[in-house]
């Protein structure tokens, strides 16, 4: 469904993606992990199409989105990790825009962003301007912004940042049933935990490229590192088991 | 350790750091971007203050020639120049104060260090300073300079003009301070958009007062006075004694006029002073309170949520154009540092008008014809300089202020023309509405012929098709994204480049239009039909394809631009 091929993207002389080739299949849940600054925002933002690629093609359902950008759109919803939506709109009128965007209209809309608006526990903020919402309730608001318009696929950037421990799992829950549903979510995260329980498949990204990727036995095998858990695995692939001496910075 | 934190208060240059070193990183990033662009704006630049110099150094040269009467008619002249800059600081403070002391994002950061309250309120009154007046400096600085070659200022006469000049500045802006924290505490924050607009029609209303109560125009007509006596004593008597602008005006010409008279300076620095003192202590006592009050009152239903009649009128079009209208209105008319601009605007109609409606033109005598024409398309080259300054404040922001949430318009399936094309009409029916309005109405109260009235609406209307593109295009070509002040953004490189493309197309389309419809008005002076010349319709023509390509090529790039710009 998506479908990275030899994906690079360079800022002058810094290469942030560097030829990465990924296949996410129909109805799978795929996690992209790596330490700050390895690439992964940069390949979700040229998956869903903010970002041009220096060179390499990004498919999504066997459209290339550089050259039928309207058309591969129309079957993504996407969550950035930083929930930024114009402050003087109301919480329903964000929806509403964002399903006109699609071309979505009419009572079936307004049913729609109801509904999602109570998943969320939005509902009663439905009329309040966005400025008034905390950091987590537009996180919400964009995660509801993207399923407006019942896309196929999901990508997803860090969706649990400032979440509370109840949507958390609603989202959780929502991604499964979503993927269970014939949907494809790629998402990328830092908690290890959340991409060791909900993802089918993980790659983790380093300094650009891909380090490896497959389901948690594959990658034991790969990284030749049977018994250990996804936290050891990703700091021995990104080279961050060595924590700093820490006595300098908080001693007085 | 932390008693050492706790004794050591930042300086008021390091509070300052990020704003200073932005504007260097700015003319860095410039500089390094295009070499042209620089060039073009240097030249640009220049060529404006050469004008704007030229004009003054010219009337100076006259007025000063006159006997007796010259240095009070000068003196005269800079006090009315003044006191009109005045009334826009005046409201352009009170405006930006409300950014930078209340809106800035910024703040949170600052209100949490350890800051005393007197150097964040210079900091704060400081910006205010800056964003509210350079402006008004840059175009007082070729007009200063005039005086000072004009009046043989001298060496030393910068000084004496800057040191004039910062307190006169300095003034209004603590007076808007003043009047912003007053009023955020006052009143709920919620309110405070209801309270500009009250603040905005009495500012206007005493503006307009002012005007009239000086009445410029009758300095140049001594045979409207009585008597010689009552024509001198107009001029030596002073504009507004109890303003600033006054004041620096009597300060500068004591010095090109050699009259050693300290009250002037006195005035301005002793009540400058304790000006900046009354403010520092009303920030002490209110702004921290002020500054609470002004977030609890972000939480706000919305009373009107624009639906409806709006709505159906606007049924025809497909959900994305017309959501995105609706998103553009809303967004609009929330927010208080977007819609308050229309102050201003309103205030530069109201003097443009009111001094079309002053001009002594049909005060009885007989005006020579060249004289109408003249004034008809100088009306016409006024009309569209507003209109290319409301595209500037309205327009051209439109996709800068899109900034943050362009995610979610480049990974939907909307096109990038139809992003423009809502853009561009959203800002051009009500820019339309205006060019026609004023056009109309300052062509009648000048009495222009049927012919000319014709001529400068479809002018008129064509510039504003064009001048509304031009303003898109350069708003996609020199966006300014996580921009804390729309107010900001027309004076950014890009704003201003944009104003003097389009000042250099209403300059073309006078200038192609001029000498044949000169020809044609001569002609029915003379009684003659009007006719259909070659060269009537070949200016006609070229005006029509000049206005026609400057408003389908800066569109036609803007989507190409639009469609390869990352976020």
């Amino acid at each position: 469904m998506i479908r990275l091929t030899e994906l690079t993207k360079r800022y002058g002389k810094f290469t942030a993606v560097d030829g990465i080739d990924l296949d996410v299949p129909r109805g799978e849940l795929f996690g992209l992990l790596g330490p700050n600054g390895a690439g992964k925002t940069t390949s979700i933002r040229m998956i869903a199409g903010i970002l041009r690629p220096t060179s390499g093609t990004v498919t999504v359902g066997g459209i290339d989105i550089q050259a039928r950008p309207l058309e591969a759109k129309a079957r993504l919803g996407y969550i950035p990790d930083r929930p930024f939506v114009y402050d003087k709109l109301t919480g329903g009128e964000f929806l509403r825009f964002a399903a006109a965007l699609y071309g979505m209209q009419g009572a079936a809309v307004e049913r729609r962003i109801d509904e999602l608006l109570g998943l969320f526990d939005l509902g009663p903020w439905k009329g309040e301007l966005t400025e008034s919402y905390s950091h987590g309730m537009r996180q919400k608001l964009i995660i509801a912004g993207a399923l407006v318009h019942r896309p196929e696929v999901i990508v997803v950037d860090e969706p649990m940042v400032g979440l509370d421990p109840k949507s958390a799992r609603l989202l959780k829950e929502l991604f499964r049933e979503f993927v269970s549903r014939g949907g494809t979510v790629l998402m990328s995260t830092h908690t290890m935990e959340i991409a060791e329980v909900m993802c089918d498949r993980i790659a983790i990204v380093y300094r650009g490229k891909i380090a490896a990727q497959g389901t948690m036995p594959e990658l034991r095998r790969q990284t030749s590192s049977e018994g250990m858990g996804l936290e050891d695995l990703f700091l021995k692939l990104t080279g961050g088991h060595h924590t700093p001496p820490l006595d300098a910075v908080l001693d007085a | 350790m932390t008693i050492e934190v706790a004794r050591s208060q930042p300086s008021l240059w390091t509070v300052l750091t990020p704003k200073w070193r932005g504007v260097i990183a700015r003319v860095r990033q410039e500089r390094t971007g295009s070499r042209t662009k620089f060039v073009l704006l240097a030249l640009t630049g220049l060529g404006f203050w050469t004008a704007v110099f030229g004009v003054a150094y010219r009337v100076l040269s006259y007025i000063e020639r006159v006997q007796d009467l010259g240095t009070l008619l000068a003196g005269k002249m800079l006090g009315v120049i003044l006191l009109a800059f005045l009334s826009i600081l005046l409201l352009s403070n009170v405006i930006t104060a409300l950014s930078t002391f209340f809106l800035a994002k910024d703040l949170d950061l600052l209100v949490a260090a350890p800051i005393g309250w007197f150097r964040l309120y210079l900091s704060k009154l400081f910006e205010t300073v800056v964003h509210s007046s350079w402006m008004v400096g840059l175009l007082a600085l070729p007009i200063l300079t005039a005086y000072g070659i004009v009046f043989s200022g001298g060496l030393l006469f910068p000084f004496v003009a800057a040191a004039a000049i910062v307190p006169y500045l300095v003034l209004p802006a603590v007076a808007g301070t003043i009047f912003t924290v007053i009023l955020v505490n006052v009143f709920p924050a919620r309110r405070t958009r209801e309270l500009l607009g009250l603040v905005g029609l009495g500012a206007m209303a005493v503006l307009v007062l002012l005007l009239r109560f000086i009445r410029p125009e009758q300095l140049a007509r001594p045979e409207g006075f009585r008597n010689f006596v009552d024509y001198l004593t107009a001029l030596k008597a002073p504009t507004s004694p109890w303003l600033p602008s006054e004041w620096s005006a009597e300060m500068i010409m004591n010095w090109l006029t050699r009259v050693a008279d300290p009250w002037p300076i006195v005035k301005l620095w002793v009540i400058g002073g304790l000006a900046v003192a009354a403010g520092a202590a009303v920030h002490r006592r209110f702004f921290l309170l002020g500054y609470s009050k002004a977030q609890e009152g972000a939480a706000r239903k919305v009373r009107r949520p624009l639906r409806g009649p709006a709505a159906r009128v606007l049924g025809w079009l497909p959900p994305q154009k017309r959501e995105f209208l609706f998103k553009d209105a809303r967004l609009f008319f929330r927010d208080n540092t977007q819609w308050s601009q229309l102050i201003l605007l309103v205030v530069l109609l109201m003097i443009y008008i009111f001094n079309i409606k002053s001009l002594p033109i049909h005060s009885g005598e007989r005006v020579p014809f060249a004289l109408i024409t003249v004034i008809s398309f100088l009306n016409l080259g006024l009309a569209g300089f507003v209109l290319a300054a409301v595209a500037a404040r309205f327009i051209f922001p439109g996709i800068s202020l899109e900034g943050r949430q362009m995610w979610l318009l480049r990974s939907s399936p909307l096109d990038p023309r139809a992003m423009l094309w809502s853009k561009y009409w959203m800002g051009t029916v009500p820019l339309l509405v205006l060019a026609i309005g004023i056009t109309a109405l300052t062509n009648s109260l000048l009495k222009v012929s049927p012919f000319m009235m014709a001529v400068s609406l479809v002018t008129i209307v064509l510039y504003t098709m064009a001048v509304s593109a031009l303003a898109l295009a350069f708003g996609v070509f020199y966006p300014q994204f996580g921009t804390e002040n729309a107010a900001q953004i027309p004076t950014s490189f890009g704003g201003i480049v944009y104003m003097m493309a389009s000042l250099c197309l209403l300059a073309i389309v006078i200038m192609v239009e001029a000498i044949p419809v000169t020809a044609q008005l001569r002609a029915w002076q003379r009684g003659d039909q009007l006719q259909a010349t070659p060269e009537l319709v070949g200016s006609a023509l070229l005006v029509v394809g000049i206005c026609a390509t400057a408003t389908l090529v800066p569109l036609r790039l803007s989507a190409r631009r639009l469609e390869l710009m990352e976020w």
